[in-house]
């Protein structure tokens, strides 16, 4: 039964229509047509579809719409502005998060599909703990899963954002 | 709005009619936000170079020059994940002498594209269409030099290029100013064979440093690593998938399947469907051709759970399945009931000679064993994913794919079509790694229900349906024999080869389910595993299994076989250097073939022991009584192409306790002729080093009597963060080599160090992957050890 909501995604809030119990990643590909957040078991065994729910690292394939009413929604497009609101510089957002320009530098991906789930996890993991070791990281990561293979390049860049976020993007 | 570019680009009328074709641009150091407009500019429709009826010896098939001095390269490249059309635009920009970022890559696509063939090997992209590619731009180049000479009163033999703008007499003149929007009309030599440009195997197009292609000492662009293009738009999100894209009035399609496929050719027939189990969905329609079945609306999340609702009672499928965990013992079994095709022809190469049998008699030692992998599924994160519009005029197919002729010519009988009333577009898919990945079918899927339903339908797999019914990668029995006389010199090698046919690409799921007869399977992706070796004795045997009516659909991953075979060949290497009372790499060195392949052999062999600072030592000689050991192994492999050598170094820890074996470190130096990036190279190394540490440590397929039980993530484990080595990733560069392609085999020869280093660790040998806990804890319980 198609209902009307209002979800708060990467600050701005979205009316959409939906049945309740539709998991957040349809609403956030087919209404809102963002393409961070990507389908990849359906089953919150792999993150591709990770986003942040009030800065938690969550599953959207798995979690109803009707769940997220009144929470605020980070997807990988939204990182660069949370960065900024982080930083609490009022400027204009920066054109990446930290993160991901760690994961340009570093050349993470191969495919590219799962590293929304990567980067998603991994502001989640520098929000809690600035500067993580290589086994922090690797319990952090641990649910992520990556096919090509990226996971070596993944904690290179994730050490290489913490230092840059640690001094405040400089 | 990021979301809409792609219904903008395929409005309802461009999207059958075509009128265009995709055009992805290199936009080095332009940030994500502007990447967003420069990632698809579109050709216009009425541009002679928007369509493929220009012969492939033509410069005009290859390339074009705009009048804004921007430059379109047509080579049918695609995006899988593994950086090549970075590679192709690097080739181009070298021989024009123009920038980069002057460039843009045409999607692979039927109607514009020149048929560079199927990209089920890594090497046809950057060894096969980047020959034909560097060919067109040295031939355009020659060209423009002409046109620049007469236009500005100057000889050719005075005139300098840089970034598209001819210079001479102190004049100068840009590329689009003499040719920009104009065809050039060049054809270029018949024995380029570029009509046959579908990769390395023909050798079709200009290798590099040939005239008139620049010499390589001259090269500025090839051979330096810049970033690929399309990161900054996979790491914001502004980029799309094959996933992403939508149309006006599509439908969102499900196939409807059991849950995994049993044996080739048994399909899965619906006896009966009861539609009224999904009334309650809105919109919901079914759709049925012979036994194919799905379900479309207009919500995604509706097809899904009309997918999953809808009752169906589907025929009992045979017990013709292997079932249980031990496939190998089910191939044997096959092979005494007479069901196997032997076959003594030599193949890759490889020369059956000499008197093996006599040669072991007289050996002063010799090992025999068999080795087991079992068989592994693409899976790829990204499920596969199509879009298709049927109508009485002609269908419209995008697809990730690594072949668009492929899908074309498998689909269009489908639809009882002329094939030249298919068009087929590629698009950038989330992972593929091999042949039996399901791009084909679902494309097909797509096209069929669109047909069906007289709209626009995008069919995506369930991670079910993607692992349930993938064509697997076989699993292979090698059982291998091999002597040395008293030096330690080999003597003869002895190989038998066990492993299932192929499927025939033209007959997928959805054409078997609709009624297209069965073709019969045949051989492909088998190894011979010892072409590092000088071997004056040799025999190689091969043991088929047909598919049809018992066993699985089969469709290698990346290499074929070739990592199976170095599993099993560099394992037996090192019990015949154990024999011998050796160091495990000087016997190898002591072995080395005196072939051509020698030296880039020992190379990679020198760079990988320097790297991991290896002690000659002979292996499992520091054995120790504690719980938790330690040990390292080498393996050497240039199995899957005789000049792309690669060696590794593995460093393991066993719980002995557990069983648990975990791979800290691999170093791997590998090299592949002259490398267009060493950068992207070098990334595609660290990759399918960590892609195959977790196939052998992990990966295994489970079958019941009757069907494929692996389904997901949990009941089919890939490697997870936490048991992820850390790699020591080093490329060799050659430039006295053509380029050989990458991707599949920089993801060959790292299992075998590991299981060498198991070996060095505990004594024990483990000749049967994957590595789990409870194999490895048997293993070692059954030698005494723990």
């Amino acid at each position: 039964m198609a209902t009307k909501l209002r979800v708060k995604v990467n600050g701005l809030v979205h009316s959409v229509t939906a049945s309740l119990d539709t998991p957040l990643l349809y609403v956030l590909h087919n209404e809102l047509h963002l393409h961070g957040p990507r389908f990849g078991c359906g089953l919150a065994q792999c993150g591709a579809c990770s986003v942040l729910l009030d800065g938690k690292e969550i599953r959207s394939c798995v979690t109803p719409v009707a769940a997220v009413s009144g929470k605020a929604i980070t997807t990988l497009e939204g990182l660069p502005a949370l960065w900024a609101k982080e930083r609490g510089t009022s400027a204009a957002s920066p054109a990446l998060h930290p993160l991901q320009q760690a994961w340009i530098d570093v050349q993470v991906p191969h495919c590219g599909y799962c590293q929304n789930g990567m980067l998603i996890q991994a502001a989640d993991l520098l929000n809690t703990t600035k500067n993580p070791t290589e086994d922090q990281i690797r319990t952090a990561m641990n649910g992520h899963l990556c096919r090509c293979g990226t996971y070596p390049r993944i904690l290179t860049a994730i050490k290489q954002a913490a230092a840059v976020m640690a001094k405040g993007g400089k | 709005m990021t979301g809409y570019l792609h219904e903008k680009e395929f409005s309802r009328k461009t999207f059958l009619k075509g009128g265009g074709a995709l055009v992805v641009g290199f936009s080095l150091g332009v940030l994500a936000a502007k990447a967003q407009a420069g990632d698809f500019v579109s050709i216009p429709g009425d541009s002679p170079f928007a369509s493929n009826g220009i012969d492939q010896n033509q410069v005009d098939a290859w390339l074009t020059i705009n009048a804004d001095n921007t430059g379109w390269v047509k080579s049918g490249a695609i995006f899988q994940g593994t950086g090549s059309t970075t590679g192709i635009l690097m080739i181009a920009a070298e021989e024009l002498g123009m920038d980069l970022g002057q460039l843009s890559i045409v999607q692979d696509d039927t109607d514009v594209s020149p048929n560079t063939g199927q990209k089920d090997a890594s090497n046809t992209i950057v060894g096969g269409a980047g020959r034909g590619t560097r060919a067109a731009a040295a031939w355009a180049r020659e060209t423009l030099l002409g046109l620049a000479s007469t236009r500005l009163g100057v000889p050719v033999s005075s005139l300098s290029v840089s970034n598209g703008v001819v210079s001479g007499g102190g004049r100068s003149v840009s590329y689009g100013e003499l040719i920009g929007g104009k065809l050039f009309n060049v054809t270029m030599p018949a024995s380029y064979d570029l009509q046959h440009a579908d990769g390395i195997w023909t050798n079709a197009g200009l290798s590099a440093g040939d005239a008139p292609a620049k010499p390589i000492s001259d090269y500025k662009v090839v051979g330096t690593s810049p970033p690929r293009f399309d990161i900054p738009g996979v790491v914001t999100g502004t980029s799309a998938y094959i996933q992403n894209v939508r149309l006006p009035g599509m439908l969102h399609g499900r196939v409807v399947r059991p849950r995994g496929q049993r044996a080739y050719g048994i399909g899965a027939r619906p006896v009966s469907v009861d539609e009224g189990s999904i009334a309650h969905i809105q919109g919901v329609r079914v759709v049925r051709k012979g036994d194919f079945l799905g379900v479309v609306a207009p919500h995604e999340y509706d097809a899904i759970q009309a997918a999953a609702q809808l009752r169906v009672t589907w025929d009992k499928p045979p017990q013709a399945l292997p079932g249980g965990d031990d496939e190998f013992a089910a191939m044997r079994a096959l092979d005494a009931a007479g069901k196997t095709l032997a076959s003594n022809t030599s193949l890759n190469g490889v020369e059956n000679r000499g008197d093996v049998d006599g040669a072991l008699a007289s050996a002063a030692h010799v090992v025999s064993a068999s080795y087991g992998w079992p068989t592994n599924v693409h899976t790829p994160i990204g499920p596969q994913c199509s879009i298709a519009e049927v109508t009485s005029q002609g269908a419209r197919i995008i697809s990730g794919t690594q072949g668009v002729y492929t899908i074309r010519d498998y689909t269009a009988p489908l639809l009882g079509l002329p094939p030249e009333k298919v068009r087929v577009t590629a698009f950038p898919m989330g992972g593929c790694f091999g042949d039996g990945s399901q791009y084909r079918d679902v494309a097909a899927a797509a096209a069929v229900m669109s047909q069906s339903v007289g709209a626009p339908v995008r069919v995506q797999l369930m991670r079910w349906d993607e692992i349930g019914w993938d064509g697997t990668s076989p699993g292979t029995l090698m059982e291998l024999r091999a002597g040395i006389d008293g030096n330690g010199k080999i003597v003869a090698h002895d190989t038998t080869q066990f492993y299932p046919q192929y499927e025939q690409e033209s007959v997928e799921l959805t054409g078997q389910l609709t009624g297209t007869p069965l073709l019969p399977t045949y051989m492909d992706g088998n190894y011979w595993p010892a072409p590092m070796y000088e071997v004056a004795n040799n025999r190689y045997q091969l043991k088929a299994i047909p598919l049809e009516g018992q066993w699985v659909n089969a469709g290698w991953m990346r290499a074929g076989s070739s990592p199976h075979a170095t599993f099993a060949g560099e394992q037996l290497i090192d019990e015949l250097a154990y024999a011998a009372k050796m160091d495990p790499v000087a016997f190898r060195i002591q072995n080395v073939t005196s072939g051509d392949t020698r030296q880039g052999l020992l190379d990679v062999l020198q760079a990988t022991t320097k790297a991991a600072n290896w002690q000659p030592r002979l292996a499992a000689s520091k054995l120790s009584d504690a719980d938790v050991v330690s040990g390292r192994g080498f393996a050497w492999s240039n199995v899957y192409l005789d000049n792309v050598p690669s060696a590794a170094v593995a460093d393991v820890v066993v719980n002995k306790k557990t069983g648990k074996v975990t791979v800290k470190h691999v170093y791997q130096a590998f090299s592949a002729g002259l490398l267009i990036s060493p950068g992207l190279v070098e990334n595609q190394l660290v990759g399918g080093i960590t892609q195959i540490v977790g196939r052998v440590m992990t990966e295994q397929v489970r079958f019941s009597k009757t069907n494929v039980v692996s389904s997901d993530f949990v009941s089919y484990p890939i490697l997870r963060f936490k048991d992820s080595p850390g790699v020591t990733a080093i490329v060799l560069q050659r430039t006295d080599i053509p380029p050989q392609g990458v991707g599949e085999p920089v993801a060959v020869v790292a299992p075998a160090a590991v299981a060498n280093a198991i070996f060095d660790a505990t004594g024990v040998r483990l000749r049967t992957a994957p590595f789990t806990p409870a194999r490895v804890r048997a293993a070692l319980k059954a030698a005494g050890v723990a």
